[in-house]
């Protein structure tokens, strides 16, 4: 960190950055996340990498002023490839005492903090938990702030507007907006088109927030403030092409859509809102022009059911909740997994067991998914690590349910469903298509005849005539799925079951490191959203010269067939989970390899400094 | 294998599977009535979906002859309401027993019949758990001897009628197990109907409640305990045809009287009109120690159904958009090249 950065004017020399993390931080109805939204996209324009992390109460709307009722945005962006949120915040902006409470830990040792002091009051700074005001004693002695009346100069900036008072304390955001995009040389222009768009019918709106966002820019480009600082983020190395900002929740419909019109299917989308899984519902409803039925059930069960009902019927089922809406699904799976019907079962997993922490992430439902259900119950796991990556996963997902007649669980987190970041897009008429065929032949004809190859059933569906047939929970008679309690079948129906799952680890590619060798002394292996601060974490640790490999699953189960033997040509496995160590129970029972875990259950992702301090201690070990 | 004849009878509605309810079942009744009607209203096996939830009525769709599911408990209507979406030309009925529907399963026939989805549902009400073995069920009576309330039952029973009617139902009606002459006509009715339809069939459990229903079916009472209520027709029931229902003056109730007594005229009964909602709940209100039992349907008023109105929006959307592409889709909002 510079010790200065005294600038007049926007053609001053900015500091050169390789990467920045800003973090806007405020009362839930401050608009960070909007503020947060809009600046991602003009760095994206700008041509960095980034990742964001969103990070907002479960309160729809706290009381004002409380720590509990801080909402924040954070982004890291460089010239570099970015691949985590951020360890550290180098700016804070903080529009309140609780948002500069609630966030202080988290600001790098002399970063920057950009303050309203228009919303410092006595009453404030006391609910925030302050004994006094932080910006007047030596509370932020070891960072540099940036003290600004944001209140009274948004009022003064928005006053022809003719708004109430009200109204026009809520362009805040906007203001302090403009001032960071100043900061780093942003463009405004896709801002106020976002603006003039949204508030297409309240232009008085949209001109009290873009003269708000100017003002902002303004403000930085004339104050003169010698601790003001400014930066240049060069534009990262990326691969050519087109691209463009995904969510996780975005990138998961896409991928379903496109999966689906792969297999030559529409779509059933029966699910019932739950955080942080309501994105994809409310995605796919907006999608019917592409097949998409959805179905806003009264429960997850029924959600589930009605999504089950459908690939009966012959679309594809699919159905999406979060870890306790998946627990009430799971009889419902079992059935599923009995009748051997095809069935996407997304699980945006969230921090804690019951009710938990709804807004916050976290990476536990990894023996629900594997193991969650009554009897031997199998089905196909899969992971993604990132939002852009929800894309290519859920495909295999519909790719995997299709083709082996099974239900797969795909496990994506909080973290993932609501942060953003720059992905090349595809081309989908460069993905294989994988059809899928109906039998319609009622010659031979029973409804548990399998493909020797696959194990997968008949997909037969109602309103095909001759092929008319019964299937249900109670155990099916191999081949002609008649009702039998015959002991032997029973066994032979699990095996079968189990063997068709176990046989797709033939049909998925073989693990190879993401990064390192294919031997060395610590295999660091991950699943799901931790893949970021993973993978820098074992940059770091490789840049000084140690044997280190970063294995990535997405494949969780069934497990891709050259893993044991991966892992074993390490002499340590290493598993950095948002859980006490559940995928670290399976290598061990699967491998019976000496495999330990590196657990964190903050609700909070993983910093690097965590994984890389891990990795050391065992290198040193 | 199905090969279909030109003309169907009740045995192409049949299936090979051995029926496994206890002798003197009343499923056998309903089940040889509904292989008996499904020709009469033009069904095809093919296009026919049968599913149920859990317990001894839910095996039904085995013994069908056409497509079946059978679920898991309580749940069938929401499969069913995935299936309607995902084809709405396809024909289903849904199956279960007043366990399955009304207690594990009342919220899901709730929604179904609130949302109006072209169902028939069939509620095999015996007041009692028989797969079970014999606890009492929503509908059982207070005071029922179970082996979960050896003392009887203190709960109140649910009226699986005024259920439906408080739901939403657009198609609500009655009948009785081994009325074989009434049961095709109420579900031709009911198949006629479209959106959801509910009929509760009074329906024995030898082995665990036999006779439960004996004070209004046995053939001994049933004249004077019944009302075969028809739209447009007066309310008229008993031996003698000369008993019926008229409104009680200053009351919003039903009472029976007879015709030539107290100066009561046959301009007296009420005429019925399965259009009224206040009619038929009414009619479901009925105590049946003081009034006779209301059987056939008692409200039938329909309305846009469900899959209408979801597919209607779909293809709305479909045609404003016939080029629909998902790589435009995808490259649609801020994108830049790099």
């Amino acid at each position: 960190m510079a010790s200065s950065a005294a600038v007049a004017e926007i053609s001053a020399p900015r500091e050169a950055r390789e990467s920045v993390v800003v973090r806007f931080a405020g009362d839930s109805g401050d608009g960070m996340q909007l503020t947060g939204g809009q600046f991602t996209q003009a760095t994206a324009l700008a041509g960095n990498d980034l990742a964001t992390f969103p990070d907002f109460p479960a309160e729809i709307r706290a009381p004002t002023g409380t720590t509990f009722g801080v909402s924040s945005f954070q982004i890291n962006f460089g010239s570099r490839r970015i691949k985590t949120s951020g360890d550290a915040i180098d700016v804070l902006v903080a529009m309140n005492p609780a948002a500069l409470k609630v966030e202080l830990p988290n600001v790098r040792e002399g970063g920057v903090i950009v303050a309203d002091v228009g919303s410092f009051s006595e009453r404030n700074i006391k609910r925030a938990g302050f004994a006094a005001n932080p910006l007047e004693d030596k509370t932020l002695d070891a960072y540099r702030v940036v003290e600004i009346d944001v209140s009274a100069l948004t009022m003064e900036a928005v006053k022809e507007s003719g708004l109430g008072k009200k109204d026009a304390l809520r362009c805040k955001n906007f203001w302090t907006l403009g001032l960071v995009y100043w900061m780093y040389g942003r463009d405004r222009k896709a801002t106020v088109d976002w603006l003039n768009g949204k508030f297409a019918k309240r232009p008085d709106l949209a001109a009290a927030n873009i003269a708000a966002l100017n003002a902002g820019h303004a403000f930085g480009e004339t104050a003169e403030l010698d601790d003001m600082p400014s930066y240049s983020v060069a534009a990262a190395e990326i691969a050519p092409g087109q691209y463009r900002t995904v969510s996780g929740g975005e990138a998961l419909a896409w991928g379903l859509v496109a999966g689906a019109n792969k297999a030559g299917l529409e779509i059933m989308f029966g699910s019932y809102p739950i955080t942080p899984a309501s994105p994809l519902l409310h995605i796919l409803s907006r999608l019917k022009q592409f097949g998409v039925v959805t179905f806003q059930a009264e429960d997850e069960i029924a959600a589930v059911c009605s999504a089950i009902g459908a690939s009966f019927a012959g679309h594809l089922g699919i159905t999406s909740s979060s870890g306790p809406g998946i627990a009430l699904k799971g009889e419902a799976i079992g059935l599923a997994i009995s009748t051997e019907l095809p069935l996407v079962v997304v699980n945006s997993q969230r921090a804690g067991p019951s009710t938990g922490l709804p807004t916050k992430t976290e990476q536990s439902d990894l023996y629900q998914a594997v193991y969650g259900r009554n009897a031997d119950a199998p089905l196909v796991v899969l992971a993604s690590r990132s939002p852009s990556d929800c894309f290519e996963t859920a495909v295999e997902a519909v790719r995997l349910a299709t083709k082996y007649m099974t239900p797969v669980m795909l496990l994506t987190d909080g973290y993932i469903a609501n942060a953003a970041e720059p992905w090349l897009i595809p081309d989908v008429d460069k993905i294989p298509p994988f059809n899928v065929t109906f039998r319609t032949d009622p010659e031979g004809f029973h409804p548990f005849v399998r493909d020797e190859k696959t194990l997968a059933r008949n997909w037969a569906v109602p309103g095909t005539p001759g092929l008319e047939h019964r299937i249900g929970g109670i155990e099916k008679a191999y081949g002609s799925g008649h009702i039998s309690y015959d002991a032997a079948n029973h066994q032979k129906m699990t095996d079968t079951r189990k063997a068709k799952i176990d046989g797709i680890a033939n049909d998925i590619p073989e693990q190879i490191p993401e990064q390192g060798e294919s031997s060395g002394k610590i295999a660091v292996v991950g699943w799901g959203s931790t893949f970021g601060p993973i993978d820098r974490a074992v940059s770091n640790v490789r840049a000084d010269g140690h044997a280190v490999s970063h294995i990535h699953l997405r494949h969780i189960w069934p497990m891709p067939r050259n893993l044991g033997a991966l892992l074993a040509n390490f002499d340590k496995v290493l598993v950095p989970e948002m859980n006490t160590g559940q995928l670290v129970t399976v290598l061990r029972a699967e491998y019976l390899v000496p495999a330990e875990r590196v657990s964190k259950v903050s609700g909070q992702p993983f910093k690097i400094g965590e994984i890389e301090g891990a990795i050391r201690a065992h290198l040193e070990a | 294998m199905n090969v279909v004849p030109e003309q169907l009878t009740a045995k192409d509605f049949a299936t090979d599977q051995e029926v496994r309810w206890c002798p003197g079942c009343g499923d056998y009744a309903i089940l040889k009535a509904l292989q008996r009607t499904m020709p009469e209203i033009g069904a095809t096996p093919e296009k026919t979906v049968f599913v149920s939830g859990i317990g001894c009525a839910a095996r039904f769709p085995y013994y069908m002859e056409t497509y079946g599911f059978h679920t898991i408990h309580g749940r069938a209507p929401a499969f069913a309401t995935g299936i309607k979406l995902s084809n709405p030309d396809l024909d289903i009925w849904v199956v279960g027993g007043d366990g399955d529907m009304l207690s594990i399963g009342g919220n899901h026939l709730l929604h179904a019949l609130r949302r109006n989805v072209d169902l028939q549902i069939l509620i095999f009400n015996n007041e009692i758990y028989g797969l079970t073995k014999g606890q009492y069920s929503p509908t059982s009576r207070i005071g029922t001897r179970s082996p979960s309330t050896p003392q009887g039952s203190v709960e109140a029973p649910v009226s699986a009628a005024l259920f439906a009617l408080g739901s939403g139902a657009r198609f609500v009606a009655r009948s009785v197990d081994t009325d074989q002459k009434h049961l095709p006509v109420m579900f031709k009715r009911a198949h006629a109907h479209r959106g959801a339809s509910l009929l509760e069939i009074f329906q024995n459990c030898i082995v665990y409640n036999d006779g439960v229903f004996d004070g209004f079916k046995d053939p001994s009472v049933a004249a004077d305990r019944q009302v075969r209520v028809e739209h447009g027709q007066p309310m008229i029931f008993g031996k003698e045809k000369n008993r019926g229902l008229r409104l009680r003056p200053g009351a919003f109730e039903f009472e029976a009287v007879t015709i030539g007594e107290n100066g009561v005229t046959a301009e007296d009964i009420a005429i019925h009109d399965e259009t009224n909602r206040v009619m038929a709940t009414l009619l479901a209100s009925m105590d049946p120690d003081t009034l006779p039992v209301a059987l056939g349907v008692l409200y039938c008023n329909p309305a846009p159904t469900y899959e209408t109105g979801v597919l209607s929006q779909a293809a709305d959307v479909r045609a404003k958009s016939p080029n629909a592409n998902l790589n435009k889709l995808l490259r649609s909002g801020y994108t830049w090249t790099v």
